[in-house]
This record gives structure tokens, sequence and C-alpha cells, in this order.
């Protein structure tokens, strides 16, 4: 009946934690390969924040980000946004396009190579959770965003309010050489998703 | 003298007279309501995530809904001094960030939002005298209240006043 974060116990919660981290684990590994770079990443950090306080996460609310946003369906509904900074978008979408842009604003075709990247470490993540769990799950096509953090994080925020007043981060930071890109994963089931997730985790009677 | 600028943060909301400002920076889908008596310059701004705390199981926090907040937001104005026959109200917001093509209830939650407060605020008999919502953007906005001006902040979009 819709099981809310604050709800949980440490184990349903150590157990969504280290969901987070095998999902954003295979994202990276699935991002290196599609760089063809050797890419290292920090532990995720997987944690469960007020509202406001994820919004601190970006900088703020008024700060400028990037956002990458998916339909979840199948077994388990709901939604995957991948978060970057500005810088670290420009930086990924200039890796994809092997070149040197150092204009602010994404054009389109950097755009485009985000949601392709955004795509790919979502497919990654939401195949790990698809082994993990037995459930069936298939994401949809991107849609991006760039705006404040505040506005873009309305989204995912809105979806956890419906049944709380907190909200499960995975905040990932890989970097290639000297460049450090800093992403910020959501999952965000549907209402009845939660119990749908804990349940095919064993964690959940 | 300077004024004070207060934040308002997600599913919040607070008054200020006379030289105060309110603020609430990065509104999304989310609906900031604005409730201003020109004549004593008490204002009120509540920063509303979603529509209706009736279909809500967890609803222990009242700024967060339409319904619930704008009421006690009006219970706050009155508090300090605003008339309820005087009182004007003003929104921004309720943007839809991304588009999809199959559009579900959630996404257009920012609409809903929006509807819920205009039902509202008429229901308590409040004018809105203006108001900047929809479209795919975020906005911050600041409400001054000497003026019971509203400035409202784009990224790409310019700044206007409403």
């Amino acid at each position: 009946m819709g099981i809310s974060i604050e709800e949980m116990n440490n184990m349903q919660l150590d157990v969504l934690k280290e969901v987070g981290n095998i999902g954003a684990g295979n994202a990276t590994t699935a991002l290196a390969v599609m760089l063809n770079r050797k890419i290292d990443m920090n532990v995720p950090k997987v944690e469960i924040l007020e509202f406001n306080e994820v919004v601190e996460l970006l900088g703020g609310a008024d700060v400028p980000i990037c956002g990458v946003y998916f339909h979840v369906d199948g077994d388990l509904t709901g939604n995957i946004m991948f978060m970057l900074t500005m810088d670290s978008s420009k930086l990924l979408a200039n890796m994809l396009l092997f070149k040197e842009n150092k204009t602010k604003a994404l054009d389109e075709i950097e755009q485009s190579a985000l949601k392709e990247i955004g795509n790919i470490l979502s497919s990654a993540y939401i195949s790990s959770l698809t082994t993990l769990t037995g459930l069936n799950m298939k994401i949809s096509v991107p849609s991006l965003s760039m705006d404040m953090a505040g506005a873009i994080l309305s989204v995912p925020i809105i979806q956890y309010g419906q049944v709380g007043d907190k909200v499960l981060v995975i905040e990932t930071e890989f970097n290639e050489g000297d460049n450090d890109i800093k992403g910020f994963f959501f999952l965000i089931p549907d209402v009845d998703s939660f119990d749908v997730l804990l349940k095919s985790l064993g964690v959940l009677e | 003298m300077m004024s004070q600028i207060i934040k308002v943060g997600m599913a919040d909301l607070n008054v200020t007279k006379g030289e105060g400002v309110l603020t609430t920076l990065g509104l999304g889908s989310c609906v900031g309501v604005t409730l201003y008596d020109p004549i004593t310059k008490v204002a009120g701004l509540a920063h509303i995530m979603l529509p209706s705390s009736k279909a809500i199981r967890n609803n222990t926090n009242p700024a967060k809904f339409a319904d619930t907040a704008i009421v006690l937001l009006l219970e706050e104005v009155l508090k300090v001094g605003a008339i309820k026959g005087r009182l004007v109200s003003k929104l921004a917001g309720g943007a839809q960030m991304f588009a999809f093509a199959n559009k579900n209830d959630i996404m257009k939650i920012g609409e809903r939002n929006t509807i819920a407060a205009k039902k509202i605020l008429k229901e308590l008999k409040i004018p809105i005298i203006a108001e900047d919502t929809g479209g795919n953007f975020g906005r911050t906005i600041e409400l001054y209240a000497n003026s019971g001006m509203i400035i409202v902040k784009t990224i790409g979009r310019g700044t206007k006043q409403i």
C-alpha cells in the first residue's frame, strides 16, 4: 500500500542503497565502454534526504543544471532521472564528440549526445536492477532539460512527495584523467512500486 | 533601510510586511502562490508541490498542498495585519519541465497545481490579479512587500514583473 522512505527499516534502506551502488557501478562501466576510456568511479553515495537538502546538493535551487528523464514501465513503474552540473554535462558531451567546445551553452548535437549518455547509463542501471530483482522493466526515450536545479528537481521531488517528505538520491562521481564529473541518479518508483521493489528483493513481506 | 530577504523553500510558506522581500528559487512544476494586502503591506508566499492533501496518506506538512497551504497562508497573513477583503493573489510556476509523447498525470502536475490553487483562491474569494504560469521552464520569484510587485527570473528567457 505504498511504503514511504520514512517508514522503511534499516535493512530495507541498506538493500536499496546496495541496489543503487550496483546500478551506478554498471552505469559507469557502460560509460567507459562507450567513451572507450578509462573511467574511475568513487563509491557512490546513497542518501535519504529532505527535499531542500537535495536542492543544496546541486549548489542551490537557482543554479543551472542538466537533467535527463525517463519513464520506467513494466513490473515496476516509475521514473529515472540523471542529473549533471552544467560543467560536467559539457565535459561529457565533449568527450563523446571528441571536441573542445569552450562555450557555456550546449548546442543541439551536445544535447543529443547527453541524451544518449543518459540513455546508456539508465539502461545499464535498469538492467542491473532487472538482474537483481527478476522484475521486467524498460525505459522510455529520454527527455532533456537544462534549467534551474530546483525546477528540474521538482519533478522527482513531487513524485516522492506523494508518499513522504524524503528522497532517495544516488550520487556518483567519476573522473577521466583530470576531469571530474559529478552525476546524480534518482530512481523514483511510483507510489505502489516501492513495495514491489522491496518484495522482489526479499525485504518486505 | 536594507530590505530583509526571506527564503521560502519547497513545501514551505512565510509572510513579511513593510520593506520585507519573500523569495523562492527554482519553481518548476511547483506553484508559488502569493497573498498581498496593499494597505498594510502584508505579503505572504507559499511554495506548493501538490494539488490536494486529500489524496495523500502522508499529509503532515500543510505547506505542501494547494488546499491546505493557501488556507494556512491566509491565516498567517491575517495574523500579521492583513484584512481579508483587501487581499489579492498572484501565481507563478506550474511548468512542465520534461516533455513526453504519452503524457500521464504526473507529468501534468504543474498544470494541476495551478488549477488547484485557482480553485482554492476562488473558494476563499481572493482575486487573482496576475499570473505567470505554464511553459517548460523554471522560475525564481521575489515578492516585494512595499509594492506587492513580483519579479520573475528565468534562465535564458529574461526577467519580468507581474
